[in-house]
């Protein structure tokens, strides 16, 4: 299950400049980093399986092919965080509805503020215990 | 509770959209204090994959095949296997087949479905392979597809497209390009490009 050992490892090879001659960023937003790095790292902790996971990635890519708002452009890493999204509620580890109130919490931040505090002063509800099964 | 959303729904309660940025500070705030991501360890693995992986270990897996004979042999038959003998493993190159194009066959690799890819050799894919216009033509008609990306093939080389998924993650041993001969494996490594390796584009001296 862990792969972290060998990813770790080819660190060493951080010197040498791999062949990008196009210079493409690998993400294009900070956020996707994010949502990569997550996804990547439940299931290194064995949270999902990572067939589960492309499961649900195929699930979103081909609902957003089949249908999708007039004008929408294809966001690749967008499909990707809604698939970790459909995992992660499916087996009831972060319900959807707690991630729109949290993200709606985030939005009504004064500009400036400072997020990166750990003191839970500003999220002490709801969310501690008892999810589950 | 609800469970999965819409597929296209990234709504707030009032029916605003809610961009992606913010769901995902979201979804790490609430993964973070239940103690089932820690942010650092998110960062090694983003860090891992935007400087440390890429198509450099892929290019040496190349060059190594067309400097010798007998770990060509070994890459065709067990990819995975002797890729790792070079140090390269990890999530998604699980089941690495390795196809070899020459003058008569040309290889190109897809995901149709969404975007599997063998990262431990290639690192994470480029944006054109995820989109869902290369994804859906280049089975259609790739030969038109390759020659867009500046991949002419000539009439007589039979175009293979090869759908990577969970089960099978395809990287292409492109062709030596002529001239080489007294190049040596580091040199070679050095001419050994991604989109190659994809098979869209030559090695070119």
């Amino acid at each position: 299950m862990s792969a972290t050992p060998s990813l770790i490892d080819l660190d060493a090879d951080a010197q040498s400049a791999p062949p990008r001659a196009n210079g493409e960023l690998v993400f294009a937003e900070p956020w996707e980093s994010r949502a990569f790095g997550m996804a990547v790292s439940l299931h290194d902790a064995g949270l999902f399986a990572w067939s589960q996971f492309q499961a649900a990635l195929i699930a979103r890519i081909a609902a957003w092919e089949n249908h999708h708002p007039e004008g929408e452009c294809y966001s690749y890493y967008t499909q990707w965080l809604g698939a970790l999204e459909d995992v992660l509620a499916g087996d009831g580890t972060v319900f959807t509805d707690e991630i729109v109130q949290r993200a709606e919490e985030l939005a009504a931040r004064p500009a400036g503020y400072d997020h990166r505090h750990d003191d839970g002063d500003e999220h002490g509800h709801g969310h501690g215990h008892g999810h589950g099964h | 509770m609800s469970t999965a959303l819409n597929p296209d729904e990234h709504l707030d309660g009032s029916g605003n959209r809610i961009s992606p940025a913010l769901r995902t500070e979201a979804l790490e705030q609430l993964l973070t204090e239940r103690g089932l991501v820690d942010p650092a360890v998110m960062d090694k693995f983003i860090a891992t994959y935007e400087t440390a992986v890429g198509p450099l270990n892929g290019a040496k897996v190349v060059a190594k095949a067309w400097t010798d004979p007998e770990y060509k042999a070994r890459l065709l038959a067990e990819g995975t296997a002797a890729i790792k003998e070079l140090g390269f493993a990890g999530p998604q190159g699980e089941h690495i087949v390795v196809v070899e194009n020459t003058d008569t066959v040309h290889n190109v690799v897809v995901c149709t479905l969404c975007s599997c890819y063998p990262w431990p050799v290639l690192g994470l894919p480029p944006a054109w392979y995820k989109d869902p216009a290369y994804r859906a033509r280049v089975v259609r008609e790739p030969r038109k597809v390759l020659a867009e990306m500046g991949c002419e093939l000539g009439d007589d080389v039979e175009i293979i497209v090869r759908d990577s998924s969970a089960e099978v993650r395809w990287l292409v041993l492109p062709q030596r390009p002529a001239g080489t001969e007294d190049y040596t494996e580091e040199q070679l490594t050095a001419l050994v490009t991604r989109d190659a390796m994809v098979g869209v584009a030559h090695v070119t001296k």
